[in-house]
Formats: C-alpha cells, structure tokens, sequence
C-alpha cells in the first residue's frame, strides 16, 4: 500500500443527448466546473491533467479555459475505451507519489452528432488493420462479432442471454432521468430487432451520444477535508494480455481471453477485497458480450457462466448477486467511452444511484476490454 | 475490378514489412512469414519473431487449407465501399501452418459451421491487388 491513498473527490457532468449543439471543448469545460464544484475546490487547486488521447480538447486547452495556473504533471491514455479508467490509475499514481496534489481527468465527446470513426476507412488501409479492414471487417461491431460468434462456440453464451444483457440494463436506464435510451425491451422486442453484424443486434451495440463527464482524482486525506464523502481508489489497473490487436485477439493464442484478464490479475493483486465482495459493477459495455467475458474474466463466475447469469437476474438491481450498470451504461444511458460507467460507480459507494444498492461499499468499474484495458475499484472510506 | 458506385474498393496499403504477402496474394500464391531461427510461422507481418526475437525470416507458401474459426455477417450501415456487399459474410480462419487470418468467404457457401474445412480462393480487388477468399472443401 503506498503512504498516500488517493480518492476522487469530485464528478461532474452536461447533459446527455443524441445531439447537443455546444461545442466539445464547451462541453468539458462545463463537465469540469461541474466536477471541482461538487469537490468543493477551484481551478486554481488543479495541479495535474490525465486526458483520453482520443480527445479533441488539448489538456492545456481546458487549463486556458478553466483559469488553472500551471500543470505539473500531464499525460494522455491511449487505446480508446480501454483508456477510461487508465485516467485514474495516472491521477492516482501522480497523487500517491506525490506529484501532483488535484488532478482532473475528463471525457468529452459528440459521437452522436459526430462522425463514425470507423466511417473514415476508405480506400488503402494502412497499419495493422490492412490485415482486416480491406476484407469488409471495418467497425467495432463487427470486430466484437467475430470475438462473440467464437465465443459462443466455445462457452455455448447464446443470443437469449446476450438480450438479457441488454434487456437488464435497459431497465436500470429506465429509473435514471439522465438516461436517453428507455424505451420498454424485452427479450422478444431485442430478437426481433434487426442484425448489424451477425450474431449482434441493434440493441447489441451502445449509444451513439453527445456529453461530456470529469471527475476530480486527490488525496483521500485532502479529500476528507472537502464536502463529498470520499471514493477510495481501492485499486487501479492496466492489462494487455498477449499480442493484442484491436478490437479482438484475431490471431493471438485466444480470441475469446480479453485483455481484461490481465488487466483482473493486476487489479485483484493490489487489494485484499475479492470478487465476492464487490456490491455492483460498472462493465464496458460498448457491446453485450463485452459484459459477459468482465464478468468471468474480472473473477465473478466462472468461463461460459456470464451468459448464464445475465438469464437467471443476476445483473439485474435490485435482486441481482451483482447488479451492472445501474445507470444504464453505454448501452441505454449514454456512450461516451465508459467515463459514465466511472461516474456511476462514484454514485454507488456515495449513494446516490437512481438503482441504488443499499450500502455499497466496494464497486467495480472497467474499460473497454476489445482493446487494452484498465479498471478501478472504489470504496468507501473506512 | 469490383468498385462500388465510383467508390474506390477497400485494398490494403503495403508497407515494407508486408509486401512481400501482398505481392505474393497479386500472384494468387499465399505465404506465411516464418522465423529462420526457430522455424515457426506468424501472422500479421511484423519485423520480429515474437518467440524468439530472430529478425530474421522468408516467406514459405501454404498449403492453402484452413478451417473456420468465427464469421460474421455484416449488415448496414457500412462503409460506402462495402454498400453493395451487405449481407457480407467475414471470415477467420486457421492454418494447419498455425497462424489465423481475416478473410472473404468465396462464393455462395450455404451454411457454416465452425470447424469446417476451408481452401483458399482468390479475388481480383484491383489491377494490382488480390485478396485471399476462403470456400467450404469439400
Ligand atoms: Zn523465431
């Protein structure tokens, strides 16, 4: 355990919407002054950045805008969604050795008004997606199909229980006024729907969102001095598993083994608190089987019995053995890389969910395991 | 030459580390990158073998067999260039040579099954690119 423990001490949030018209530096800058005005502190207390490299908003852009006088530690995550709670696995390292005091790590993004990334593939493909790109296999979906179809071989994970998935999740959104997918879904209404690429649905594949989230990373020693109950960072950790490409292990020694297993030995090495004691997690995901491979590689279940779960409730608040995504996730509340996934988990250990579980105290966060991968568990101070 | 509607087709851009595959599927010859010190085949191309560090390798033809690992079928939105492809079925398949590749499906294949037997086919994309297309054998 290092001398100093860090702990968020602050979120904030825009709203979240198909289309917001503001700006994305607009939007963290609201989404920052939210956070640090929820930790009861000033820009001029920010002290360090740890920033999404996907990020159109330079670090240095947003300490213009907020007034911040200097930045003494920065840095940027890569691998998109894999590199949400990697922010503060920084922040926390920076703040546990002591160089930095405030750090401020934020997602903001117009996906859902914006371009498709993938939707820039044309022509000659450079890299290492020549390798898959050119034969038609260009979006995330379809890339997360072919780990899933596989998946399904080897686990026997079926189509009923990935609308389980999705199902589960749609009614936690269903309570949480910030969600912007609540229409009624029932296993039957998700069979019904149409294939983006088989064997995944419509419902399959997260939001396509506007908003931006921050959150406000510190000592939990100068976080017990501020107004908020302080969120432990309990453990943070990174993982790659062996010869990653994105977004599955296509030619690797395992399709079906996410970097999240690597990314789980390293998180569960660096606490005392095991799979059993977590209250509710927050899982990736930008597609259903992302939810079932977090839930047996992070240790909950064993292999082929993620699928299993979802059917018999278990995801489901407030009955579930492990209620996921209480606020809805990407699939139903917003998609904006898993940083709302983050800030539903500080909700949790604070609780203040809209599906709270009673008196959470350990909650599991995770980032996007197609691709490198990192993940967060908080607690409750003391 | 198979365009979509003036849309040049998706092709991949060789670099020099993977020509020698790409130049090797123009001549409708499929190769597998071998490592000269220990014998054993990778895929992608890269400069190093990544069990034993040699840099050094040639490029040793296949046998042209293969199995069905996964595939999906791509439906829309997709890419303009793959618009009047959808319904379009992706392949992954392995070589007894012990590599996994990404591939097209050739022609009307009828139903898949994981594990089924495959043999390599080839598609003219352009005047100088060919890429490998798997069919059920047998
Ligand atoms: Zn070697």
């Amino acid at each position: 355990m290092a001398a100093t423990t860090a702990a968020i001490a602050g979120i904030g949030q825009t709203e979240f919407a198909k289309v917001i018209e503001r700006p994305e530096v607009t939007l963290a800058c609201e989404a920052a002054a939210a956070a640090l005005a929820d930790a009861g502190l000033a820009p001029a207390d920010v002290d360090a950045m740890v920033r999404f490299d996907l990020e159109t908003t330079q670090d240095i852009e947003l300490a213009r805008n907020l007034g911040v006088e200097n930045l003494r530690f920065f840095a940027d995550t890569p691998h998109g969604g894999g590199g949400g709670c990697a922010t503060l696995g920084i922040a926390a390292a920076a703040v546990e050795t002591g160089r930095a005091d405030v750090v401020l790590c934020w997602r903001s993004r117009k996906r859902g008004s914006g371009r498709r990334p993938w939707a820039t593939n044309d022509g000659a493909i450079a890299g290492e997606k020549q390798y898959w790109v050119p034969f038609g296999l260009a979006r995330p979906v379809d890339q997360v199909a072919m780990m899933a179809r596989r998946y399904m071989h080897e686990y026997g994970l079926t189509e009923v229980q990935l609308g389980h998935v999705a199902c589960t999740i749609r009614a936690h959104a269903q309570r949480n006024p910030a969600a912007t997918m609540t229409k009624d879904m029932d296993v039957a209404t998700y069979l019904a729907s149409r294939f983006v690429s088989e064997p995944l649905r419509v419902p399959d594949c997260c939001l396509e969102s506007d908003g931006a989230v921050a959150v406000v990373v510190t000592s939990l020693e100068r976080a017990r001095d501020l107004p908020q109950a302080p969120v432990v960072l309990v453990s943070t950790a990174m993982g790659s598993g062996p010869q990653t490409v994105g977004m599955a292990n296509y030619f690797g020694p395992s399709i079906t083994t996410s970097p999240a297993a690597a990314c789980a030995t390293s998180l569960w090495e660096r606490t005392d608190r095991r799979p059993a004691d977590v209250d509710c997690a927050q899982l990736y995901d930008a597609f259903t089987p992302l939810v079932v491979q977090s839930l047996e590689e992070y240790g909950f279940c064993e292999r082929g019995e993620g699928g299993v779960w979802a059917e018999a409730g278990e995801l489901a608040w407030p009955s579930g053995r492990l209620p996921v995504n209480t606020s809805g996730g990407g699939l139903s509340e917003a998609y904006l890389h898993g940083f709302n996934l983050i800030s539903e988990g500080v909700r949790q250990v604070r609780g203040t969910s809209t599906s709270q579980v009673p008196g959470a105290s350990t909650v599991l966060v995770t980032s996007g395991n197609g691709v490198p991968t990192s993940a967060v568990l908080l607690g409750s101070d003391r | 030459m198979s365009e979509t509607g003036g849309v040049p087709p998706l092709v991949p851009e060789p670099d020099q580390v993977s020509a020698p595959f790409w130049d090797a599927c123009r001549r409708h010859e499929l190769v597998v990158q071998t490592c000269t010190a220990c014998g054993r085949a990778r895929y992608h191309p890269r400069p190093m073998c990544p069990h034993c560090g040699s840099m050094e390798h040639t490029w040793e033809p296949a046998s042209g067999d293969a199995v069905l690992y996964s595939w999906v079928v791509a439906h829309r939105p997709v890419l303009p260039a793959l618009a009047d492809r959808v319904p379009l079925p992706i392949v992954l398949v392995e070589l007894p040579e012990g590599v996994r590749m990404v591939g097209n499906l050739a022609g009307d294949a009828g139903e898949l099954v994981i594990g089924m037997p495959m043999r390599v086919a080839w598609v003219d994309v352009t005047g100088t690119c060919a890429l490998p297309a798997w069919r059920p054998a047998g």
